[in-house]
């Protein structure tokens, strides 16, 4: 945005306030996620920049946090790292158990939680929809409802689902489908809102065409309507998947000693003994998340130019 | 014309309007039963939780389940009729039953949300109930003098229906005297609606300052080049996609006593070192942080409004002689109002039932309603939380319902 000729010396000073402050404003943004990384490479359990960091002395950084985010909760981490002490790691060792449970929960909620919401989305879009704006409340409404609320009305409901047909068929409270059903509920809302954005573009005489052309129902969902949508259902899935993998309100009250997950673990790291391993979790899932943005960026131009709206 | 309508047929004979009608409610089907099975699993697994927990602020049975004499009397004695020999009979029987059932520390703790100190009458009563003897009433005068308060009586009546709304009341700050009035209760114990009222407040802070940050940036995002743009628009999706707890986290490490912040002021001589500021475990550090955290909800709804603002109307505006000022507060910012409401309204709805935020960096004073929930809950005392997760749901709902109509759910994006 630049300057017009005619704009006088206020105007001018005013202009560069203007972008200082928009400058002040993102800094504010991404500072504080840069600023965890260097520090998870401390080699004091400080959470401040040493002297030693600041002049750049290599004796000030180290990777022990990230080597006690492996040996945390293993039996033997002092033994030779042979085969015994990897299985040792793998079977054992608190961060890679709850890295697993991370996956396994965010990997099955997604999948309940994308199919489910393209199905209904690809419902919503069509114009003789009856009660759009309604349904589509109530399913955006995960999104807005107060965690804690669904929650505690979770951790009631999953300790006895069949109570209210009056029956007992055992709990769904710590085990993992209780914490899949939840996340899937909690993602679905990230689903629709991307997958009704990209069928708002889908042009609906497409699929007249492909009929008219002689394909079934079938063939035209994948041959037509599929490969447009897919970028929005994969962003829409990375949306649930991101939203399960930092989830933790839910897992705290549903979840048992089994379903640890990665936020679940930061959780009490941070309220109990925080230390600069959290920090080295926190990096690598910055990582991720930077790895995440960028795909479904990719994915959002794609989808884009698939559907032909014009890049600005 | 309704006659020509009723005259057409397709070519199997039917009248046309019927096929049309029959066509469009098969339509209709369809599209209703691709959305049906998401709709069920929301109902199942969503709805019916939180519906099932909204009935335990308005049904409790901790005390009813235990009092089959007293529930008697209660039927056959109006209200206002003061305790009599028969009614302290009926109270000391139940008492026998509940040191059976030891159900006498559930019974009073029913009592003691509305009367204070009245849990340990209960459990003392009990504990000695089967060798209370006739008359009962002198008998449990003796052991606690406050048996025959009114307001015990009241509340054991009200408690005797399972069925209530005493959790609202005190979640409303309100008491009922002796006479069944509603009064507000004292200063000191005014706790719940006062911080109902602080979490608002405090959304209300969160949501302003998260406007006055993002509509500069937005306008930056909206009016540079497409190219530049989307660069910078990496650092607002950046913290967007980054988990919560990695930025509460950061927030700790920067804002903490021996953190960054203050590091780089004492080196750069502004703060003493003994003068370190304490901005984390306050109310300062629950807004410092929630603002960093929702700042991405207002700067995306404000950006998809100011991208398609056309720049020839500011352009004629100053060719007709406005200032700047006048450009932007007469032309500009109208437009934009959209996107103020959209992104004003949802960072407000995600503040107020904010809890992880709060919980972690909030200490005693930076804790929000969704805390006091979870506090209760913790307590085990499952009505409370329920009667305060009602309160805040709707209010929640109310701003939810106030978005749809302004701005339209369909209208939300990410990113």
């Amino acid at each position: 945005m630049a300057l017009p000729t005619y704009a006088s010396p206020l105007e001018r000073a005013w202009h560069y306030a203007y972008l200082a402050i928009c400058v002040l404003v993102f800094i504010f943004l991404i500072a504080p996620i840069l600023v965890i990384v260097p520090l998870s490479f401390n080699a004091e359990p400080y959470f401040t920049y040493t002297e030693k960091m600041l002049s750049f002395d290599p004796e000030g950084y180290s990777l022990r946090w990230y080597d006690s985010l492996l040996t945390t909760g293993m039996q033997a981490h002092e033994a030779v790292r042979d085969a015994a002490w990897w299985s040792d790691l793998w079977h054992n060792a608190d961060w890679v158990k709850a890295a697993k449970n991370s996956v396994i929960i965010g990997f099955w909620a997604t999948i309940l939680s994308t199919v489910l919401g393209t199905l209904a989305a690809l419902g919503l879009a069509r114009p003789e929809m009856p009660w759009r704006r309604t349904i589509m409340a109530i399913l955006i409404s995960p999104m807005i409802v107060p965690i804690i609320i669904v929650a505690t009305g979770m951790f009631f409901f999953y300790s006895n689902p069949c109570a209210i047909v009056g029956m007992d068929c055992g709990r769904l409270t710590s085990t993992y489908t209780g914490v899949i059903l939840a996340h899937a509920a909690l993602g679905i809302p990230f689903v629709i809102i991307t997958v009704t954005a990209t069928m708002s573009g889908f042009d609906q005489s497409l699929i007249r065409a492909s009929a008219s052309l002689g394909a079934n129902p079938r063939r035209t969902f994948f041959k037509v309507v599929m490969p447009l949508i897919l970028p929005g259902v994969i962003s829409g899935g990375l949306f649930a998947f991101v939203t399960s993998f930092d989830e933790v309100v839910a897992v705290l009250f549903i979840a048992g000693p089994d379903q640890q997950t990665i936020p679940r673990e930061m959780w009490s790291g941070i309220r109990e003994q925080i230390s600069p391993a959290i920090l080295a979790v926190a990096t690598i899932l910055v990582i991720i998340s930077i790895s995440l943005l960028t795909t479904v960026e990719i994915l959002r131009r794609r989808s884009e130019r698939l559907r032909g709206v014009a890049a600005h | 014309m309704s006659d020509v309508a009723s005259q057409l047929t397709t070519a199997d004979g039917r009248p046309l309007k019927a096929a049309l009608a029959s066509a469009q409610a098969r339509a209709k089907r369809r599209a209703f039963f691709l959305v049906l099975p998401l709709l069920l699993f929301i109902l199942i697994s969503f709805a019916v939780p939180i519906g099932q927990m909204l009935q335990r602020s308005v049904y409790n049975d901790q005390f009813s389940k235990s009092v089959p004499a007293l529930t008697e009397w209660f039927a056959e004695n109006p209200k206002g009729t003061a305790p009599d020999e028969a009614a302290f009979a009926a109270l000391a029987s139940d008492l026998v039953l509940m040191k059976e059932t030891r159900a006498a520390g559930d019974a009073g703790t029913r009592i003691n949300y509305v009367v204070s100190g009245t849990r340990s009458m209960f459990t003392k009563a009990a504990r000695g109930a089967d060798k209370l003897e006739p008359p009962y009433m002198a008998a449990m005068l003796e052991l606690d003098e406050d048996w025959d308060d009114p307001l015990v009586w009241n509340a054991m009546r009200s408690a005797a229906s399972p069925w209530t709304f005493d959790f609202y009341t005190i979640a409303f700050d309100l008491e009922r005297d002796a006479d069944g009035k509603l009064t507000k209760v004292d200063e000191n114990q005014r706790i719940y609606f006062r911080l109902f009222i602080k979490t608002f407040l405090i959304a209300g802070v969160i949501t302003a300052i998260c406007l006055v940050l993002a509509f500069p940036i937005a306008h930056l995002l909206a009016t540079l080049p497409m190219a530049k743009a989307n660069l910078l628009m990496i650092l607002v999706l950046l913290p967007f996609w980054t988990s919560l707890l990695v930025r509460t986290t950061s927030w700790i490490v920067l804002l903490q006593g021996q953190g960054v912040i203050n590091d780089i002021f004492v080196a750069l001589g502004i703060l003493g070192d003994d003068g370190r500021l304490q901005m984390i475990y306050n109310q300062t550090g629950t807004i410092i942080a929630m603002v960093h955290i929702l700042l991405p909800f207002m700067v995306l709804p404000l950006y998809s409004v100011m991208r398609v603002i056309p720049v020839s109307y500011t352009r004629a505006a100053r060719s007709l002689g406005a200032t700047s000022w006048t450009t932007f507060r007469r032309i500009y910012l109208p437009q934009t109002i959209p996107g103020i409401g959209a992104g004003v309204l949802l960072v407000f709805i995600l503040a107020v039932g904010y809890y992880i935020t709060p919980a972690l960096v909030g200490g005693a004073d930076g804790q929000l309603f969704s805390n006091m929930v979870q506090f209760h809950m913790t307590k085990a005392n499952w009505s409370m939380a329920a009667a305060l997760a009602t309160m805040l749901l709707v209010g929640v709902l109310v701003l939810y319902w106030l978005y749809d109509r302004l701005i339209g759910i369909d209208k939300l994006k990410l990113g």
